[in-house]
């Protein structure tokens, strides 16, 4: 057998053993570039998604509100760091990562390209955008890629807490006043379709699919988990006293899950493309931050260089 | 762990450093990530905003990335070979009768 493949064969043992890839290890060409691309476009997914609820900061209607609000947007970055950290283990730079961002060379989430009108937006992307994400990240933190695994425990335990606070703000609107519930009505009605399509177009057409199932870097398909979140959220919904925008959901006894109706999978599309109605002022904001934030990087830089000077100078 | 990066202010990326963290006394550090910055002091202060949001820890290190050295995958055998026919270092190797108690 020639050298790559023992080595093929080594790392097809380790992921058939259940057994993890550390950053070392060899491992396929396609096996490191998959899990750059995805795991990148998650990480960007996390810093954009700071960009809809940062807009709500400012107006939040306590002070208690304002303060949840604020260590959410503040772990969205802390997730970010965490996963340009585990990328980093695959021998790409996190300044590279960015770049390719900023010239739309690689994705984030389409979900963070609806705008976020109102105050009722924050609990309606908490309940449903983050418990998407939830069911979409637990099996990732058995993924085949350790620092991608180990990165997404710390993420699911933090999550829990943004699903959390989501419900509640959508309780405490669908229990006011008559004009609260409807504000809470209506945020459900706006995003309830983008949280469907998060776990992408149905298995028949995920090209990138069998191949990370092979690999164990994806451990379910869209669909599976899709009907997962489905089944999880349409109980509580019930609790919510609020509707969910689909008149085929309904419960199906012989199947033991709800049936729902088809997904508008033109709109998905679209706003992949880049015509969903944010995806414009999404990048426009994050590379002005980046750029406007360029002197805070210098500044760190010089200071720290002039403090390795002194130290140098005091040494000698 | 073995990339050459720039220092100074002309890097276009902040050094690489890699944070331990001890989340209780009587417990051993343990790696939890990596994180980028310009010194050592931006380097523990960001590794406490990172990784210490809820009370993970009560001491951190940072190292800075380049100074770690590793044992290569690629010699895995061979490396951990000496431990590998030494059986007897176990407990387990020996032969005791059945009715000895506390041994």
């Amino acid at each position: 057998m020639s050298e790559d493949t023992t080595r093929e064969a080594e790392f097809q043992a380790l992921i058939d053993g259940d057994e993890r890839i550390e950053p070392r290890d060899w491992m396929p060409e396609g096996y490191r570039k998959s899990l750059v691309r995805q795991i990148a476009q998650h990480a960007h997914s996390e810093i954009i998604g700071m960009q809809p609820e940062g807009n709500w900061i400012t107006r939040a209607p306590s002070l208690r509100r304002k303060a949840i609000l604020m260590a959410k947007v503040q772990d969205e970055a802390g997730h970010g760091l965490y996963l340009y950290s585990a990328a980093e283990t695959l021998g790409v730079d996190r300044a590279d990562l960015l770049d390719l961002l900023h010239a739309g060379k690689q994705k984030y989430s389409s979900i963070f390209n609806y705008p976020t009108l109102t105050w009722a937006d924050m609990g309606a992307i908490g309940w449903l955008v983050d418990g998407a994400a939830i069911v979409n990240q637990v099996p990732i933190c058995r993924c085949s890629y350790g620092p991608y695994a180990r990165a997404m425990v710390r993420i699911c335990k933090e999550e829990s807490f943004h699903q959390r606070q989501g419900f509640e703000i959508l309780y405490t609107l669908s229990h006011g006043t008559p004009e609260q519930k409807a504000m809470a009505q209506d945020a459900v009605d706006r995003w309830w379709w983008p949280s469907l399509m998060m776990f992408g177009p149905p298995d028949d057409q995920s090209p990138n699919s069998a191949q990370s199932m092979a690999w164990k870097i994806k451990r379910f398909s869209n669909d599976e988990l899709r009907q997962k979140f489905v089944d999880m959220t349409v109980p509580q919904s019930e609790v919510l006293g609020l509707t969910l925008p689909d008149p085929d959901l309904r419960w199906n006894d012989e199947t033991g899950h709800y049936d729902f109706g088809a997904i508008d999978w033109s709109e998905f599309f679209e706003v992949l493309k880049g015509n969903g109605p944010c995806n414009r002022a999404r990048m426009e904001h994050r590379v002005r931050a980046h750029e406007d934030g360029a002197w805070v990087r210098e500044a760190a830089s010089a200071y720290a260089e002039k403090q390795r000077a002194r130290a140098t100078a005091g040494a000698a | 762990m073995s990339d050459e990066r720039l220092t100074g202010v002309e890097a276009r990326e902040w050094p690489l450093w890699e944070v331990f963290i001890r989340s209780r006394r009587g417990l051993s550090h343990q790696h939890v990530g990596s994180l980028h910055a310009p010194d050592a002091a931006m380097a523990l202060r960001n590794a406490r905003d990172i990784y210490t949001r809820r009370s993970e820890g009560v001491s951190i290190w940072v190292v800075p990335a380049a100074a770690i050295v590793a044992s290569s995958p690629d010699e895995k055998d061979s490396f951990f070979d000496p431990a590998a026919d030494k059986a007897y270092r176990h407990p387990t190797f020996y032969d005791i009768p059945a009715e000895v108690k506390h041994l």
